[in-house]
Parts: structure tokens; C-alpha cells; sequence
């Protein structure tokens, strides 16, 4: 069972030359070869170029050298992260043959660490979406019930993890991109900080609240590869300059004494009774384990699902003015002059929900509307920003469900928008103050895996992987696999 | 709210055009999302700074240093059309 082994049990075993680097890449690639026809999380897989890295590290430890600590894991990487000379789509008709110049940072230092891509995930097209439906080319399922949706956007990052066909992902999360697929198929997410993780590379979306993150078996392994993908960047302006723990340290110290703030807002009208219960059992174990929980305010929840969709919509609007048809990416036909080129080929090439984020946007920022929608939604953000520092100044981190409801069926949303975006209305306020989060499985509702999501203090990323792995020690959700 | 001649006018300013059938869609789900986003006006915001970031930014200057930059062929190898190095477009004037 080597596609379900986490990536620290696969460097270990590749070390000890228990397992070879090509054994471990071909049993993930033969998976994804017999099952992903069925669930559909890759719109590229790098078949042979993977299995030419992993020979190349067995050669190398072969020959006596020594390993880099990622050497040989198979993983997963989100469509929107540029990899040179390997197509990257964003599932948009519009990069539908773009094959970036070069490579994301998070790709360049992943390599650096030896890990070994095996393909690019599919997406909600430019990350827009809480299903992966609204990708141009493929539907990706739910493994654990292949008539709902994996999430979304990262949905094809969560998919291929949980099925094992990758033993990590990348996934970026703008508004729960990571932390929702995660939750919905029942393995573990973390948006980090914003600012944590270069954003180079990774195709914009919202600028202000984009930040990419792992998606792993196992807490352990968030750690592991959080280890590989932080720090600063001078590519990315807005990188912050900020010391990186070694992650893995500390991680087995306990949360004896660790003070949660409970969110009540996050409990409200809306949940589903089975998600509730699940995640009220789940603080029972973390009471067990020694921390104390009280409930908290955090009043202007509500609010931050609306000023986030202005947010970034506004954002998307001004990001996605760059595809005029005229540099990369789709270019519409037989055009008399420089604005039908535009048009034909903006019109051509979006599909509906980015059209829908870019007029939203466009109209949030048009004269006469900016005051009422875009400077006002900027206020609320402040208001979401204070809420949590106000509950930060007495708590540790935060426990609430990650999501309402577990996993819907596919095509049950497609037709309301509105009620697409209130799936995340959960993990928004998150990205909104720039937080840290993690989702972790917490068992099951109706057979379904629920997400419970920890939020934590800017940087304070330790913190948060301390509480979920002594909540992994005591549970096992996390090695529940589905039948696929 | 908003009417399809507000949509036809958005569009125009983000360079998209809609068939008919599009527009009635547009018209109904921006209206919807529109009318949610209206309980902002609830929240008192009077004497609140907005933000824009949430890290504690304003610019970030680097040295005004000369570097290299991609190779034109590799910038150039994702143009949809091309003419002697430079990337071609329909008649401006």
C-alpha cells in the first residue's frame, strides 16, 4: 500500500532503501493510470518525467550520495502554479495552451527538496468556485462518494490525496480553496499566514488574500512539507520577511493548558445537525487532551462573506485584465481591430464564473458604486481584522467546522451562485484577516468526512499543527481511506 | 437593482460582450449577490480605516540595479501570433 503511506513513512523507507524512489512514483502513477478515468483529479499527468527524477535519486543514492528529505515523494500540484515547459491551465479555455517560461517558487524549492511531480490538478477555473465544476475541461468526484463534489477550488489537489494518487498536494486558497476540498475529502489543508508563502508564480486570483498551502494525509506531513515551502521572497512584494521555524519541532509537545475560543457564530442557523455533533465531539477530545475551551464572539461573521466577495472580485477584475489575447494564452479570430480583439477573446475565452467575479467586480469599482461597495467592504475587512485580534488577545486558536454542511451533490448548485459562495462562509473570514488555518477530518456525517478547522494568530502556524497533531494521537480519522 | 442596461455598461468597461440570454442570466445573478451584499450598509463604519492588506506594508523599494532579463524567445514562445521578434497585433491605426 505505498500510495497510502504518508511522505514522511515514504522518506524514511526511501532512505533506508526499503523501497525504491521509482517504486513509490510507478505504484502512484499506476493508480492514477487505473482510477483517475473515474474521479478525474489530473488535467496533466508528468508520467515519464517523474519516473525519470525518481531513477535519477535511486541512482544517487545508489552511487552513495546523499538525499534530499523529500526525495522521491510523489506529489500533486494545483493548475495555477506555474511549472516551466509543463502546461499550466488554471482549467481555463483562456491558458488552455500556455506552457509557462518558468517556474513558480514553491515548484522550484519543492524540487530543490527532491520531491518528484507526477501532475497538475484540476481547479474551478482560475480558482473560482467552491465545487471544481466550474473547471473548461474536466468534472472531478468526491472519492469517498463520486455523485457529490470534491470542493473546491483545489478539488482535483484534495481528490488525488485522498484517493492515493499523490501522497501530498498543493492547493491555493483564496477564500477556503484548500481548507474546504480538504475537509469535504476527509485529508488535511492549511492555508498558512498570509505572506508566508511566495505567491510567484502562482496565477493571481486576489492578490490581497491568495496564499497557497499543502494538503497531506496527515498533520505530520503538513509540517513536513510547510517545512519546504516557506520564507521570504523578493519576487513577491508582499512576501513577508519573517523567521520560519522548523516546523516538525514541538510538535509532540501536548496542549495541556492551550486556551480555544469557541466561535458561537459559527454554530448558527445553516449547519448541518451532523457536522455540529462532530465537531462538538472533537472539542470534547481536545478538552481531554488539557485544553480549555470557552465560547466567543466574533460579530461581524456575517459580514465577511459580503465584503469578501467584493474584495476579491475587485481584484480578480483588475488581475484578469491581462488576458487580452495579445501576449499568451487564447487569442479569438479574424479581428479588424485592437478592441473586437479583446472582446472576442476575453468573451470567448472566460467561462461564465470568472466573467461573473470580473463584472461583479468591475461594477464594485465603477464611479459612483466604489464608495458604497469596494470602500465600504475595505471597512469591514477592518472590522473581521479586529474581531479576531480582540479574541487572540486571550486564546491560543480557534475551533469552529470548516465547512456547514459535508460534501453536495454534483450539479446542486450549479444554477445559484449565491448559494455556491455561501458554502465557504466558514473559511472567508480567515483569509480576509490573513490568518493561518488548518482542517483536519473529525469523522463523519450521513458517510461523509467532516473538516474541523483551527485558526491561529498571524505566524503562528506551530501552534496550530501542535493542537491538530495531539488531536491525530488520539483519533483516526485521519487513516480512514475511501473505497474507490 | 440592476438592470441589463447596467450590465450592458459593466461589460463594456471589462471588455466582455453577452448574447441576450446571457445578459438575462447576468442581470439575475448579480442582482441576487448585489442585494445580499447590500446588508453592508448595515454595519456602522464611521470611523473605521479600511484595509487594503493586512500586513503592516506600504512600499517595498528594491536597489534601481540593472538585471537580466528572460530571453525574448522564451517571452515570445507563448504569443498567439508573432512578427521579428515582437508580438503582433490587428491594425491600431
Amino acid at each position: 500500500m505505498l500510495h497510502y503511506m504518508t511522505a514522511r513513512e515514504l522518506s524514511e523507507r526511501i532512505r533506508n532503501r526499503e523501497v525504491s524512489a521509482e517504486e513509490t512514483v510507478s505504484s502512484v502513477l499506476g493508480r492514477i493510470e487505473k482510477l483517475d478515468k473515474k474521479i478525474g483529479s489530473y488535467i496533466t499527468v508528468t508520467a515519464e518525467r517523474a519516473l525519470e527524477e525518481a531513477r535519477r535519486a535511486d541512482r544517487r543514492l545508489k552511487e552513495g550520495g546523499s538525499l534530499p528529505p523529500l526525495a522521491g515523494i510523489p506529489m500533486a500540484l494545483k493548475d495555477n502554479m506555474c511549472t516551466q515547459d509543463i502546461p499550466t491551465t488554471c482549467a481555463s479555455k483562456m491558458l488552455e495552451n500556455f506552457v509557462p517560461p518558468y517556474s513558480a517558487l514553491v515548484y522550484e524549492k519543492l524540487q530543490r527538496a527532491g520531491s518528484v511531480l507526477v501532475g497538475k490538478t484540476n481547479l474551478d477555473e482560475f480558482a473560482m468556485g467552491s465545487s471544481t465544476e466550474n473547471s473548461a475541461f474536466k468534472k472531478t468526484c468526491n472519492p469517498w462518494d463520486q455523485g457529490r463534489v470534491p470542493g473546491g477550488s483545489s478539488g482535483g489537489s484534495a481528490a488525488a490525496v485522498a484517493a492515493g494518487m499523490a501522497a501530498f498536494a498543493l492547493g491555493s486558497d483564496t477564500g477556503g480553496s484548500i481548507r474546504q476540498p480538504a475537509a469535504l475529502c476527509g485529508v488535511v489543508g492549511m492555508k498558512p499566514t498570509y505572506g508566508r508563502v511566495s505567491r510567484y508564480g502562482i496565477v493571481a486570483f486576489a492578490s490581497s488574500l491568495d496564499q497557497a498551502g499543502p494538503i497531506t494525509r496527515d498533520v505530520r506531513d503538513c509540517a513536513f512539507v510547510l517545512n519546504h515551502i516557506c520564507g521570504y521572497d523578493r519576487r513577491d512584494s508582499t512576501s513577508a520577511d519573517v523567521d520560519v521555524p522548523d516546523f516538525e519541532a514541538g510538535l509532540g509537545k501536548g496542549i495541556k493548558g492551550m486556551r480555544i475560543g469557541i466561535p458561537s457564530e459559527y454554530f448558527g442557523e445553516g449547519i448541518q445537525p451532523g457536522v455540529r455533533d462532530r465537531v462538538t465531539e472533537a472539542i470534547g477530545v481536545l478538552e481531554g487532551l488539557g485544553a480549555v475551551c470557552d465560547e466567543v464572539s466574533l460579530p461581524h461573521t456575517d459580514y465577511a462573506l459580503s465584503a469578501y466577495y467584493i474584495i476579491s472580485s475587485a481584484e480578480a477584475s483588475s488581475n484578469l485584465a491581462r488576458y487580452d489575447g495579445i501576449r499568451y494564452g487564447y487569442r479569438a479570430e479574424g479581428c479588424q481591430d485592437l478592441d473586437e480583439l479583446y472582446i472576442k477573446t476575453r468573451s470567448e475565452g472566460f467561462g461564465e464564473e470568472v466573467k461573473r467575479r470580473i463584472m461583479l467586480g468591475t461594477y464594485a469599482l465603477s464611479s459612483g458604486y466604489y464608495d458604497a461597495y469596494y470602500k465600504k467592504a475595505q471597512k469591514v475587512r477592518t472590522l473581521v481584522k479586529k474581531d479576531f485580534e480582540r479574541v487572540f488577545k486571550n486564546y491560543d486558536i480557534l475551533v469552529c467546522p470548516t465547512t456547514p454542511a459535508v460534501a453536495f451533490r454534483a450539479g446542486e448548485k450549479t444554477g445559484d451562485p449565491l448559494q455556491m459562495y455561501l458554502f465557504d462562509v466558514y473559511t472567508i473570514p480567515v483569509n480576509t484577516a490573513g490568518l493561518p488555518a488548518l482542517s483536519i477530518p473529525c469523522g463523519f456525517a450521513d458517510n461523509l468526512p467532516v473538516g474541523l478547522q483551527l485558526i491561529g494568530k498571524p505566524f503562528a502556524e506551530q501552534t496550530l499543527l501542535r493542537a491538530g497533531y495531539a488531536y491525530q494521537g488520539s483519533t483516526e480519522f485521519h487513516k480512514e481511506h475511501p473505497q474507490v | 437593482m440592476i438592470t441589463k442596461k447596467d450590465v450592458e455598461y459593466v461589460a463594456g468597461l471589462a471588455k466582455l460582450e453577452f448574447t441576450e440570454d446571457e445578459k438575462e442570466v447576468f442581470t439575475k445573478t448579480l442582482g441576487d449577490i448585489l442585494e445580499y451584499a447590500k446588508q453592508l450598509s448595515k454595519v456602522d463604519t464611521g470611523s473605521v480605516e479600511p484595509t487594503a492588506h493586512i500586513l503592516p506594508l506600504t512600499n517595498v523599494y528594491r536597489e534601481d540595479r540593472v538585471e537580466p532579463s528572460m530571453d525574448r524567445e522564451k517571452i515570445l514562445k507563448n504569443a498567439p501570433e508573432k512578427l521579428k521578434g515582437c508580438f503582433r497585433v490587428p491594425r491600431v491605426i
